[in-house]
């Protein structure tokens, strides 16, 4: 290491285009998704506004058409998952949190780190230019079933799709090439001492995440090239005319889809444990009992697959044994939820800004884990399937993970980051400006589909069992929260630009926590660590009964409590 | 599990290295993901011709079965040249270890070439990517396959052009070879499954 610390002063370009540190390739990472949150949020908006005043001009955006509808609703779907929540939870976090936590100067691979953001950036360059080609971007919704999205004749973007699929292509490779270095990293690079049990919960969600994103997205990249070969030159692989099968799209696709479900929820939930074992001063309930429910997660995440596809001709007795597994699936994930709550059991809260948001990752996360099993089962899914109620539920998972999963980790880790002290009072008021219209938004939304209210359709003035003014209030409910909730964001992004430049100067260990990232300066060095840590013991040693301070860093030298209780 | 240990006895600190070279974990993850792709590819084509009334489809050509048989042993015969480079490598026969290389470098090229030359063929019977999903299915499943072992063919010469008298960067030979056994014991699956069934 030390060779590294004394090269040349490095150019503007060096030190943050071409970086191969990973706290800035994170922080590419992070800026990036959160452009692309933004725009993702102006789809939704547009979108929103169309379907609560049907017909008008949405301001900032104009007449929305059909074609129009379809293509905002498909890339805010596509945006927000591949874009954004992807790129934050895994690709952000885990570059940064990875080597500070192992006490590791970086990742294993740092060059591969490198193209991995900048294919990644590609990608996204190459969606982003898909709105504007001739007849706009794809809109044949974020799954791109065939025959709809393999033939331009139905689809109506002849250019619009095959780039889609290229920038969903090139996505994935970038997060091959991170995912290999952070299962690399996080197995060769730790510090001394530091066994397996001892690896903050993070950071194995994030690896588990990856291991489970290599082994799903072999399928989908297949699938993508077929799709492809469709598109452009003519082949049939989804064709029944041709001898082939649209049904071996939507396998393939979700067998990939439903394991990316918990690649992004178990970075999010990672991070809520880190956040809870800190504010809770609690040892983190039962970290065994976490992890191999995790394992197990993951391993049923690989046979739930075809609940997606209920009806879409496949075998009913095929259709018995997904409603099975899928039911089992939800064991886990409730265990860990029961074990989240054994943490705060007894423990004196402190209700943080961070803490806030992990708390409310679990109230919500409830609400989509409890829907999930309506639509889980085949019989109750043939009436909910495509409506609105499914709307409703994966947003109850994914604004949770992707939405609050972010918000606790940045509030968090902020301090580390860009070594200031995020404002507390704003980020409380930005906490409830986003968690109440939240709900605002989506318990309409269940409402509506309960009532029998399809997606994917871009007005409802012709469907008058849907065009009633009950309905419509709650379109116009759900509308207003969202915009309610689109503003209070402004608050977020005032406060971290203030906070940045202006903030109060934060400490190496601010909210005294365990583990090894908060040994280090805010924000950590050109290479981390002055010297590399050795570590002695768990990172959720909180109130410990022999110590006078209520917490115990992990590379301070002396006994490893895990060991004297026999 | 672990025995009983007095209170607060210090952990054993010293950084013994990884268990699995870093080359290896990474070149072992990435071909997890290959086989996963190449299992969803030959699935597919599994499906669809399980629902064909006629398989392969009238009109088009039989696949070249006895002389992708032979080259087949070309592959193999690569990846066990690399086996033997492998083994001199670790004993530090350098020069040796070099020349297996090149021998795997060479029959990997024949097994390439004469995929090439059986493609051109099928091509002028009519066996096109668009001519039929079976065709699809061939240059899709083949294709891909061919474009794994040119990729690792690059990777491996670009080995033997650089070994030195100090032999090789080791991280390099390791992960190169993972590849490229990877290509080599895909391949009878792959012809079993598109040639013979």
């Amino acid at each position: 290491m030390s060779e590294a610390h004394t090269h040349h002063e490095m150019s503007f370009w060096e030190k943050y285009v071409f970086s191969t540190d990973h706290k800035i390739i994170g922080f590419q990472y992070m800026f990036t998704g959160l452009f692309m949150a933004l725009i993702g949020g102006f789809f939704v908006y547009v979108f929103r506004m169309q379907l609560a005043f049907p017909g008008i001009d949405v301001p900032g955006f104009g007449h929305v058409s059909e074609l129009a509808y379809n293509s905002l609703v498909t890339n805010h779907g596509t945006i927000m998952i591949f874009w954004f929540a992807m790129p934050v939870l895994i690709a952000a976090f885990g570059n940064f949190l990875i080597p500070l936590m192992i006490g590791a100067d970086d990742m294993v691979f740092p060059r591969i780190n490198r193209l991995s953001y900048q294919i990644f950036l590609l990608s996204a360059l190459v969606l982003i230019a898909s709105f504007f080609v001739p007849n706009g971007g794809f809109g044949g919704s974020w799954t791109a079933y065939p025959p709809l999205s393999a033939e331009a004749q139905y689809n109506a973007t002849p250019l619009g799709a095959p780039m889609w699929v290229i920038a969903v292509g090139l996505e994935f490779v970038a997060f091959l090439l991170g995912g290999i270095n952070f299962i690399t990293t996080l197995m060769n690079a730790r510090a001394p001492g530091m066994k397996m049990y001892d690896i903050p919960i993070v950071l194995w969600m994030i690896v588990i995440a990856s291991i489970l994103f290599m082994c799903s997205v072999g399928p989908l990249l297949a699938g993508a090239i077929m799709l492809l070969f469709d598109q452009l030159i003519g082949t049939g692989f989804y064709n029944p005319a041709h001898g082939g099968d649209p049904l071996l799209w939507q396998h393939l696709f979700w067998f990939f889809g439903h394991p990316e479900v918990y690649v992004v929820l178990l970075p999010a939930m990672g991070i809520v444990a880190e956040i809870m074992a800190v504010f809770a001063r609690k040892k983190l309930f039962g970290y065994k009992t976490i992890l191999y429910s995790v394992f197990a997660t993951g391993i049923l995440s690989f046979v739930v697959w075809a609940h997606h596809q209920f009806i879409a001709g496949i075998d009913p007795r095929m259709a018995n044994l997904f409603t099975v597994t899928t039911l089992i699936i939800s064991v886990p994930i409730a265990e860990l939820c029961f074990v989240y709550i054994a943490t705060l059991y007894g423990a004196s809260i402190t209700f943080s800004t961070p803490m806030l948001w992990a708390l409310a990752f679990m109230a919500e996360f409830l609400i989509g884990g409890v829907t999930g099993i309506f639509l889980g089962a085949s019989g109750l899914d043939v009436y909910y399937h495509d409506t609105y109620f499914v709307v409703a539920h994966f947003h109850y998972t994914f604004v949770p993970i992707a939405i609050i999963g972010f918000y606790a980790g940045i509030t968090y880790w902020f301090p580390k980051m860009f070594g200031r002290m995020l404002n507390e009072y704003w980020g409380k008021v930005h906490f409830w400006g986003t968690i109440i219209p939240f709900n605002f938004i989506f318990i309409p939304l269940f409402i509506l589909g309960a009532a029998g209210q399809h997606r994917r359709i871009s007005g409802y003035v012709h469907f008058p069992d849907l065009y009633t003014q009950d309905l419509q209030n709650l379109r116009i409910i759900a509308t207003v929260s969202l915009i309610a909730m689109l503003a209070f964001q402004v608050v977020f992004i005032v406060n971290m630009v203030y906070s940045w430049f202006r903030g109060k100067k934060a400490e190496i260990n601010p909210w005294k926590a365990n583990t090894l990232e908060w040994t280090v300066p805010s924000p950590p060095p050109h290479g981390n660590f002055a010297e590399f840590p050795t570590v002695y013991r768990g990172p959720y040693e909180y109130s410990h009964p022999d110590r006078e301070v209520d917490y115990w860093p992990q590379n301070e030298p002396g006994p490893d409590p895990a060991k004297s209780r026999k | 599990m672990s025995g009983p240990q007095s209170v607060g006895s210090p952990r054993t600190l010293t950084r013994t290295g990884p268990v699995i070279p870093s080359s290896l974990l990474a070149m072992v993850a990435l071909v997890l993901t290959e086989i996963m792709l190449f299992a969803a590819l030959i699935s597919s084509f599994l499906i669809v011709k399980a629902d064909a009334s006629i398989w392969p489809p009238l009109g088009q050509p039989r696949l070249p079965v006895i002389v992708t048989a032979v080259n087949t042993g070309f592959l193999l015969g690569s990846g066990f040249m690399f086996f033997l480079a492998n083994r001199r490598f670790r004993v530090g026969d350098f020069p040796a270890s070099r020349k297996l290389m090149g021998m795997a470098v060479f029959l990997g090229g024949v097994f390439v070439a004469v995929q090439g030359y059986e493609w051109s063929k099928l091509l002028g019977f009519g066996l096109t990517v668009t001519s039929s999903i079976y065709g699809s299915f061939f240059y899709l499943i083949i294709g891909f396959h061919a474009l794994h072992a040119v990729g690792a063919l690059v990777a491996m010469l670009h080995l033997f052009l650089t070994f030195g008298p100090q032999g090789q960067s080791a991280s390099r030979f390791l992960g190169t070879q993972v590849f490229w056994y990877f290509v080599v014991g895909i391949w009878p699956i792959l012809y079993y499954l598109v040639y013979l069934s």
